[in-house]
């Protein structure tokens, strides 16, 4: 069960030809891999493009209507290597994963399926976690396809076009056979926006009829003499088609007067912040009518070198915006005009950064400095020399106060109380090495926990830890693995090298019952009833069957004392080989998705329902806040006292606890302090609750008037 | 800049209108930026929204960004991301972030309206400093103030709470109210109405929100209707927590006579006399210290308490302020008020305190409420519980010691609302009478007395060390080991008396001291400070 529901937006999908579609930018490419006929879709989730993966989920009767097979994929190998269906048969296929971490896993099978070519268009979209929030290291997809020789689309960030760009797609694909990426950057698959929708339509052939009827062809084999010939293939026929297809279907476009001294060549990405920047400097309008010439490269690979030999006539200077590094764009280019001999200077990097996302100020900074030397008469004079204004000092001040904000655990959840464990175990047996991996539990190597060392891939945490197995140290390494990498490849990579190379270490798996990462997707060892997907595969098992003679499970992390015991045991253990902790609860974000709606109902409906939540006593609590640096929730936090004999503040837990239990097991297991209390409310308690209570509440009520009626008591104590 | 820029030609019909939302992930960014994007549809404008969500949402600062023009038939070129000095409306889900967005240039004097919610979300990095880590807000709202062109800010998340709704519809509310965006309100409120759930919840915190930021909506130089003069509260008030009878004494000394027994009563006025008879500024402290002393003991023990505190009143000197003897009742009170099982036991059956967690948790006629109590004893503690001689004798054989320990130290869940449960922590509670006796007080008042009499030697020499010394009494605070690591640090405070004895900044540097140790968990910049302290003392000529 994804994070979000997209039944509502899935309707969106069945809008027939003409109709106005009004919504984000994945789910438009979702819309338009239909209209294009589509025959299967596969994928892997991440952000940004986890939503279009969710989206096929949640829409699998209208891809059943359509004759249409959807894959939630392993891994974004998988997923690739899915494409294979294209490659003997008429049949369009598509796979969607995250880039660069994405096109990493997925570039043996992208190799393989690139040497073979397709015959049926075969599609990979990329959504491009790049720059800012992102939560991956900063690589171009540009290089893979450049080394696979797979063609590059990059439209420019508006649904129309991205739609465009779908179709274009599978067209060149089919053209040249060669495989197609699309790339969408991360603010373009969350743009809202519209578009003229056309019908869908059926696959001219299913994965049913290419069943039923198989076909082979040797020549698409990877496999010498074959592979060989494929090399020659790709740059005497597939290349000049593609250029050919690029070419006559007009995918890069002009923009701006044809005559002018200097020009701009853009990825079609970077076209909205082109043009906004010449707005800011008085050279465009809002429409895009600019006075400056535009090149925009829809597709970026490959390159058309007369499309840009043309451009750059009567140029003195053109600028090329190339998002990343290393600037392939732009050295290409640099070698056509050098080739041509053309004297137009090519500038680029010199007066864009290197590096890093080309967000609005760096466009116009870049933008602006560019046109300053090449063109200084076009611009207005306040561009020319602007003036500094600001708040410069202030904006200092603030810097010193406004406290960084990093992404962490959410309220409740329960891969807080394993690292408040490993916390409380390292204060006993002392700092030890840990590996980290990637996946919410991440945010352990942020305060308060500040637990790990590095991280190197999905389902790499063990395996990156495993040049620390020596018979003379110590102490053993620690790692830990999501359940999502866990089954993405870990169980080979890590596990299995683990056990392989009788790695000592000890290695945690988070298991929170889904991918929750990128949206709560189901996996094999999820637990909730999957319509089309086999889940409830334990992850113990698949570890013992992979040959882990020491194997703990713990169905429940808030239980901190065992979670603690467990890993010192692991820690300390006479067994030699890997020591695996399974530990297992339902994330929370998910958990309170599924059960409020049911439990406000039950409460309404008169059902009896029990209700946790957490509270702290404030007169008791010190205000030394030792259990937040053991936390972090976000519902525990900080508050005044009205009492000026308290210098310091206290703890309080605010309405948005979910009564997970982490603060006490944290209070008990580190022996913290007694301000914590655990309150169930009953709602909708029965005839005995009531009874029980009052019987209970009488005496309880008679010892403290006892007491109190031999005591001053303050009104405000 | 320099002039406005001729780049518009039909200025306002074919304008860009840039909003910008700067929230805290889980706060609802999505579905502000949704709604106005719908809003804007509805009232003949193109608008474009993107944001950045994925990992980043999960607690993280998050950025959504909006583009609005009015259609005038051709679709304009909308930017993806804002720009520092390009935005029009930047909303605020939270203080901070009104900072960090000024920090980052969206909001600049020629053209920003900034919209704010004044309420504070702790980051991680304010909570988990031993002291008080919290960022000052006032200071954030004063550069808001001269940074935006316009700038309006309430507690937006109190009205999100008070219509059980969240802070979208609030902040929505102040949008639409502050006249900002050139929509009718039923727009907004259509907006509301479409979407799927707690619509009504969410159409009564818009219309709070709307009413307060409407108020901003008059003439110019009209003052704004932000009044957040005080940082404002980290957390949201509890329902029904404002008519509490802790706020209804906080008004200065509004003092409530304590209910009890004639004797009792009579008592406390002999005590209360005393208070009254001490220099003005000194009784608010003297007051509040002694009704926490009797509270926690008896009136014998407040005797006691105005006993010490009349040496440092004695020891006042003119022109000083009083802080000597104010510092004094502050901590003197804090010291004698130890945190033992007794005090524990007796907060935690009191009906006061049961009063007041059936308020936080909410407790609706009808339904019933179970409280389970996190203790976990140690031999420490129970030795401390213990008559002196007792306790010391176990205290001074190990072996014993551990094989109490092994009996005792487990995590025990104590129900209150259970009769067991409940009584025992009674009769805990009721040990208060011997107190005097147990091993716990016997330490406690040792190190009190140890404390003072350091602190009021000093105030003949340096008045102004002596109260830094008594305020060290600040450090020490927790339970268990927290408050073994406390004693250390307030031990390793005092440790660098000596060497600054005699310097006329002495003061200065132990509560820099002070300060630092307050910083973290286990004292490294304590140790610093401490390290610099004796730099100082090399700097000066010594003997040896």
């Amino acid at each position: 069960m994804a994070e979000r529901s997209f039944a509502k937006e899935v309707e969106k999908l069945r809008l027939g030809a003409g109709e106005k579609f009004s919504g984000e930018g994945i789910l438009a490419i979702t819309k338009a891999l239909l209209e294009c006929g589509v025959g299967y879709v596969g994928g892997y989730q991440g952000a940004p493009i986890s939503h279009l993966m969710d989206v096929l989920a949640d829409g699998q009767d209208i891809l059943g209507e359509l004759g249409v097979h959807f894959e939630a994929s392993a891994s974004e190998a998988t997923a690739t290597a899915m494409l294979a269906a294209s490659v003997h048969y008429p049949i369009r296929g598509a796979a969607t994963f995250k880039s660069t971490v994405g096109t990493n896993v997925a570039s043996d099978a992208l190799a393989n399926l690139a040497s073979g070519g397709v015959t049926g268009g075969a599609l990979i979209i990329v959504g491009e976690d790049y720059g800012e929030g992102s939560s991956i290291m900063q690589e171009r997809s540009h290089a893979f396809a450049m080394k696979s020789q797979v063609w590059l689309l990059d439209p420019r960030p508006n649904l129309p076009s991205i739609v465009k760009a779908v179709e274009h797609g599978f067209e060149l694909s089919e053209a040249s056979n060669t495989p197609v990426m699309l790339l969408v950057r991360i603010r373009c698959c969350h743009v809202h926006g519209h578009f003229t929708a056309r019908d869908n339509k059926r696959p001219a052939m299913t994965v049913a009829d290419a069943l039923s009827s198989p076909r082979r062809d040797t020549g698409r084999i990877v496999l010498p003499p074959a592979s060989f010939l494929h090399e020659k293939e790709k740059v005497a026929k597939r290349w000049p088609a593609a250029v050919e297809y690029i070419k006559s279907q007009e995918i890069n476009e002009f923009f701006g007067p044809q005559d002018a001294r200097v020009g701009i060549v853009c990825q079609g990405g970077m076209y909205n912040a082109v043009i906004r920047a010449l707005e800011r400097m008085g050279l465009a309008d809002n429409f895009g009518e600019t006075q400056v010439p535009i090149y925009v490269l829809n597709a970026v690979y490959p390159l058309i070198d007369d499309e840009f030999l043309r451009f750059c006539e009567g140029k003195d200077e053109v600028l090329v915006v190339e998002e990343g590094q290393p600037n392939y764009i732009e050295q290409a280019f640099a070698a056509m005009l050098h080739k041509a001999g053309r004297g137009t200077k090519i500038s680029g990097k010199e007066f864009l950064p290197m590096a890093g996302e080309y967000t609005g100020q760096v466009m116009l900074d870049g933008v602006s400095a560019f046109l300053r030397q090449a063109a200084p008469q076009m611009l207005p004079v306040q561009i020319r020399a602007p003036n500094r204004t600001g708040n410069a000092d202030e904006i200092t001040d603030l810097a010193a106060i406004v406290p960084g904000r990093p992404p962490g655990f959410c309220v409740g959840c329960p891969e807080r109380p394993i690292f408040a464990a490993t916390k409380l175990v390292e204060q006993e047996l002392g700092p030890h090495h840990i590996a980290s991996d990637i996946g919410c539990h991440l945010f352990s190597i942020m305060p308060p926990f500040e637990l790990g060392a590095t991280t190197m891939g999905y389902g790499l945490g063990p395996a990156s830890a495993s040049a620390f197995n020596s018979p003379d140290a110590e102490r053993r390494s620690i790692s830990f693995v999501g359940d999502g990498g866990f089954w993405h490849n870990g169980l080979t990579s890590s596990i299995g090298n683990a056990v392989f190379n009788r790695n000592d270490g000890v290695i945690v798996i988070v298991d929170n019952f889904y991918s929750a990462a990128t949206g709560g997707q189901d996996i094999l060892s999820s637990r909730a009833d999957n319509r089309s997907k086999a889940t409830k595969h334990p992850i113990t098992e698949a570890v013992k069957g992979m040959g882990v003679k020491w194997v703990r499970h713990l169905e429940r992390t808030y239980d901190v004392g065992k979670m603690r015991d467990t890993l010192r045991e692991a820690l300390t253990t006479e067994e030699k080989g890997p020591k695996v902790i399974v530990a297992s609860s339902e994330c929370m974000l998910n958990r309170q998705r599924r059960e409020k709606p049911l439990v406000d109902k039950a409460i309404k409906g008169g059902e009896r329902v029990v209700k946790l939540k957490f509270g702290v006593d404030e007169d008791i609590c010190t205000g030394d806040h030792a259990c937040m640096r053991l936390s972090g929730c976000p519902s525990l936090s900080v508050k005044s006292l009205d009492d000026p004999l308290r210098d310091d503040p206290v703890a309080h837990i605010d309405q948005s606890c979910v009564g997970c239990g982490n603060c006490g097991e944290v209070a008990d297991a580190a022996v913290l302090c007694p301000s914590f209390y655990r309150a169930d409310l009953v709602h909708n308690p029965g005839r005995w609750d009531r009874f029980a209570e009052r019987q209970r509440r009488k005496v309880i009520g008679w010892l403290q008037g006892w007491r109190e009626r031999r005591r001053l008591t303050f009104a405000d104590a | 800049m320099n002039a406005p820029l001729p780049t518009e030609p039909n200025a306002d019909e074919g304008r860009i209108i840039k909003l910008a939302v700067l929230a805290v992930g889980g706060q609802g960014g999505g579905v502000l930026a949704d709604w106005i994007t719908d809003v804007a549809e509805r009232s003949g404008y193109l608008a474009q929204s993107t944001s950045v969500a994925g990992v980043a949402q999960r607690t993280g600062a998050t950025i959504y960004y909006v583009e609005m023009c009015r259609d005038l038939g051709r679709q304009p070129v909308f930017a993806l991301s804002p720009s520092p000095g390009d935005v029009d409306i930047l909303i605020a889900a939270e203080l901070m972030e009104a900072g960090r967005a000024i920090m980052r240039g969206f909001v600049t004097a020629d053209r920003t309206t900034l919209i704010a919610s004044s309420h504070r979300i702790a980051a991680v990095s304010e909570k988990i400093e031993p002291g008080d880590g919290r960022a000052p807000s006032a200071k954030v709202l004063a550069t808001a103030e001269n940074a935006a062109k316009r700038f309006i800010a309430f507690d937006m998340e109190n009205i999100a709470a008070e219509n059980g709704s969240m802070i979208s519809a609030s902040l929505l509310g102040a949008l639409a109210g502050s006249s900002a965006l050139p929509f009718a309100r039923e727009n907004y409120e259509k907006t509301i109405l479409a979407s799927d759930r707690g619509v009504k919840a969410s159409l009564a915190a818009f219309a709070g929100g709307y009413e307060r930021a409407g108020g901003a909506n008059k003439q110019p130089g009209e003052p704004e209707p932000f009044a957040a003069t005080q940082p404002p509260p980290l957390t949201p008030p509890l329902k029904g927590e404002g008519d509490s009878p802790a706020a209804a004494s906080s008004g200065g000394l509004a003092r409530l006579n304590p209910a009890g027994p004639r004797p009792l009563i009579e008592g406390w006025q002999k005590l209360q006399a005393r208070v009254n008879s001490y220099p003005e500024p000194v009784r608010e402290m003297a007051w509040r210290g002694l009704q926490k002393v009797v509270d926690y003991q008896d009136l014998a023990y407040g005797a006691e308490y105005l006993n010490r505190l009349d040496q440092a009143v004695g020891l006042e000197r003119a022109g000083r302020g009083h802080a000597l003897s104010i510092a004094a009742a502050k901590h003197l009170a804090n010291a004698m008020c130890y945190d033992d099982m007794i005090r524990v036991a007796d907060l935690k059956t009191r009906s006061t305190r049961d009063r007041r967690v059936r308020r936080e948790v909410g407790v609706a006629e009808g339904s019933v409420l179970q409280v389970t109590e996190y203790f976990h004893p140690r031999v420490e503690e129970f030795c401390g519980t213990l008559p002196a001689g007792l306790g010391r004798y176990i205290e001074s054989r190990p072996k014993l010691a551990a094989f109490i320990d092994r009996r005792i130290n487990r995590g025990r869940r104590i129900r209150t609302d259970g009769v067991a449960g409940f009584s025992a922590l009674w009769l805990i509670g009721g040990l208060r009478r011997w107190r005097r006796k147990l091993l716990r007080h016997q330490v406690e008042r040792a190190h009190l007395e140890r404390w003072y009499r350091l602190a009021l030697d000093h105030a003949a020499s340096d008045y102004a060390l002596a109260v830094e010394i008594l305020n060290c009494r600040r450090l020490i605070k927790g339970y268990s080991d927290t408050h073994v690591r406390a004693q250390s640090k307030f031990d390793r405070v005092l440790s660098g008396l000596p060497l600054l004895a005699g310097r006329p900044d002495a003061a200065d540097w132990l509560r820099r001291l002070r300060e630092a140790a307050l910083k973290d968990e286990k004292g490294d910049m304590l140790d610093g400070a401490l390290k610099t302290v004796a730099s100082l003392d090399a700097g000066v000529p010594t003997l040896h």
